[in-house]
């Protein structure tokens, strides 16, 4: 009886063990196809890291980006990984929310990484990030209704080309859009477009000394030029569409060119989904002859928050997942076409990949052609390449968002959209104190 | 003649009653119809006849656990309806029956909670759970759910308890019944109906929390709420999945009310004809 007793507690004691000698990992993710997938190879890391345990919270990325923060700004530490974006980076790194991954291993290759990414995710020379998955914008054409119009696109078209083919592509009485663009309000929906494309106008949200520039003529060539556009070959209500409602368009054969994410391509190709699967080509975001092409940088990152207690074990799975293994993993297991993609130079360079994603090559030239420490024509005191990397800039950018979406409907004119846009954008930088 | 008129005038309201429940209704039909096609028939536009495929089930019981969530649901639920009852019962009694002259003033103040939006107080209570180590924890999340819950539970158990007129509860007291024996076997038993529908309530509205109940749990202490906002994304179209979690997450509570649809009709109306 003693015996069994005293061997019932050794087991019990040596199960408590156990327990507290493995690490539990929480990860915040955003939901999207690279990020399921990677939850579904985890397996791979766990064996090669016993004592380390990995635990999801997959969550919408608007409600994400809200959870983290809180916790972040609260030093809730509830997360050992956070899934953040390009925007956040630089703002929380500065904010000492982060903390710097030096430790990632002699085999990880911190080179490799695209230097426009990279850059956008390293501050004092350190990196407080690492990319899993970028993404540019491009445009994205049906060859069939092209050829129609008699026109031929070529692989880096001029906004005066894209305007012209859009015009000449849509026919309203067979439901066909010449274009379809964002016009969705928010500073992650028509800001991300139309600020990527103010910088192909030569635009700029501040000058060196953070005054707004909504009064100058860059943006409202810009704004001109994008509503009249829309007016004349856009889809109807097209100020409320957003990135999954033009997809949905375009899949089901509605817009003759659709110029967002680079993503998409992987969507509006696969037979499964979509009905113009084998008519879809290619070109890099348009240009206006000043420098800057209209494509934004984008990239989902993981980060370490310098609240966590399991930093070691944290800055390991971000080695394993953004490592140039878990990008052969992947193909070994799903095929080349799923790697996630826009992340190490060395992808590009693999002719396998090459051969199973037919968009890889537009991809990367997109992603190059993006700077987001020198985005636009003129300079700038900030970084990011659609966004603005301030604190300040969700909020400001969603009520610029909102006006501008308000032109788009013809509720406002363009002028008086961009008035009040400056007008806001002074009045919060004037309370940011940037400005007097 | 008159009888016809009637026959006709029953007929019409008969309609109008069904045309507005299916109109109420129709969205969570359409999410359960759309969770039986395929991603493609999803986005396809309008169809009331799915191809019956169990596809979309699939990828989501392969993707995440379905029972953790679901028993975090049920407990929280429970848990802070049961607590919310404890606290307002008596509450309620004394609103009721030994009315003060703030009484009044206090259940408004208590509706009054109700009319700031919740994220105002995201920060202070965030804090409060992370110093008292209950984030994610289901303990914190029960007590949460029951003081957003606890003025409606409160105002619904006042005005049943003043249906019941005073004077039985002097009689109970005449005829030598303590306090406690004056709630428990005169006032609880005429109020059953009113207890039962307010409770049935507060599960259901318990249930379907989703602001907090997203944002104070990470994995532990996730419900189905946390379980549905996992699927929603921002990057391609999962309607039929994102609609098969919606629907695994909604069912328990539906067939629920269903089946208690009585209590529940008879809960909200009492009373309100006199």
């Amino acid at each position: 009886m003693t015996l069994k007793t005293f061997l019932l507690g050794a087991c019990s004691l040596l199960a408590l063990g156990g327990i507290a000698s493995a690490e539990t990992l929480t990860i915040a993710t955003v939901n999207n196809g690279d990020m399921i997938r990677m939850q579904k190879l985890t397996d791979d890391f766990t064996k090669k890291n016993p004592g380390i345990d990995l635990k999801w919270v997959t969550l919408e990325e608007n409600v994400l980006r809200e959870r983290v923060t809180t916790d972040i700004a609260t030093k809730g530490g509830q997360y050992d990984v956070m899934t953040i974006g390009t925007y956040e980076v630089p703002i929380w790194a500065k904010q000492s929310w982060l903390l710097p991954l030096d430790k990632l291993g002699a085999d990880y290759d911190v080179n490799d990484i695209l230097p426009a990414i990279r850059g956008g995710l390293s501050a004092d020379g350190k990196l407080y990030a690492a990319p899993f998955y970028g993404e540019s914008s491009m445009v994205m054409y049906r060859k069939d209704l092209m050829e129609k119009a008699g026109l031929k696109m070529p692989d880096a078209p001029t906004w005066d080309f894209v305007a012209d083919a859009a015009r000449k592509m849509t026919d309203r009485s067979a439901g066909i859009n010449g274009i379809c663009l964002r016009g969705k309000a928010g500073w992650g929906e028509n800001m991300a477009f139309l600020t990527a494309m103010s910088n192909s106008f030569g635009a700029r949200w501040f000058d060196e000394n953070w005054k707004p520039q909504f009064d100058q003529p860059e943006w409202k060539e810009t704004l001109d030029f994008y509503v009249k556009l829309m007016k004349d070959a856009g889809p109807q209500g097209a100020s409320s569409n957003g990135f999954n409602e033009n997809l949905a368009l375009f899949q089901q054969g509605k817009c003759g060119m659709w110029i967002d994410a680079t993503v998409a391509a992987s969507f509006v190709s696969d037979p499964k989904n979509s009905t113009v699967a084998d008519k879809v080509g290619y070109a890099l975001a348009p240009d206006k002859g000043l420098g800057k092409r209209g494509n934004w940088l984008w990239a989902w990152t993981l980060a370490i928050p310098a609240g966590t207690q399991k930093a070691e074990a944290a800055e390991k799975f971000i080695a394993w997942a953004t490592s140039k293994d878990y990008l052969k993993l992947v193909a070994d297991k799903e095929g080349w076409a799923n790697v996630p993609p826009g992340t190490r130079q060395s992808l590009y360079d693999n002719p396998e990949y090459q051969k199973a994603a037919p968009f890889a090559k537009m991809t990367l030239e997109s992603i190059n052609a993006a700077d987001p420490t020198k985005p636009t024509v003129k300079p700038v005191p900030y970084v990011g390449v659609q966004f603005v990397a301030i604190p300040e800039f969700q909020g400001l950018g969603t009520t610029v968002g909102q006006l501008f979406s308000a032109a788009l409907a013809g509720q406002t004119s363009v002028d008086d959209a961009l008035k009040q846009a400056q007008d806001a954008a002074t009045a919060t930088m004037t309370e940011g104190g940037y400005i007097q | 003649m008159a009888r016809s008129v009637s026959t006709r005038r029953t007929a019409v309201v008969t309609l109008v009653a069904w045309a507005v429940a299916l109109l109420i209704f129709f969205p969570i039909l359409y999410t359960i119809i759309t969770s039986f096609k395929s991603e493609q028939e999803a986005i396809q536009g309008f169809d009331l006849i799915p191809s019956f495929t169990l596809e979309s089930y699939r990828d989501v019981q392969s993707q995440y656990d379905y029972f953790t969530p679901f028993m975090n649901s049920v407990i929280l639920s429970l848990g802070s309806t049961i607590l919310a009852l404890i606290v307002a019962v008596p509450a309620a009694w004394s609103m009721a029956f030994a009315p003060s002259r703030r009484t009044k003033d206090i259940l408004m103040w208590m509706l009054s909670t109700k009319m700031m939006p919740a994220v105002a107080v995201l920060f202070p209570i965030y804090m409060l759970f992370r110093d008292l180590g209950l984030l994610d924890s289901r303990i914190g999340l029960t007590i949460m759910l029951m003081l957003i819950n606890l003025p409606i539970v409160v105002w619904m158990l006042y005005t049943y308890f003043r249906e019941i007129p005073g004077e039985i509860l002097e009689a109970a007291r005449m005829d030598g019944a303590s306090l406690w024996g004056e709630i428990v076997y005169v006032l609880t038993p005429m109020a059953v109906p009113g207890i039962a529908s307010t409770m049935l309530l507060n599960i259901i509205l318990a249930w379907n929390e989703a602001f907090w109940t997203i944002r104070l749990t990470t994995t532990n202490a996730a419900p189905l709420t946390a379980f549905i906002a996992s699927f929603s994304s921002p990057q391609g179209l999962f309607w039929a999945k994102l609609s098969a979690a919606s629907t695994l997450a909604i069912a328990p509570i539906l067939i629920m009310g269903w089946f208690s649809q009585k209590q529940l009709v008879r809960g909200l109306t009492f009373g309100a004809v006199k």
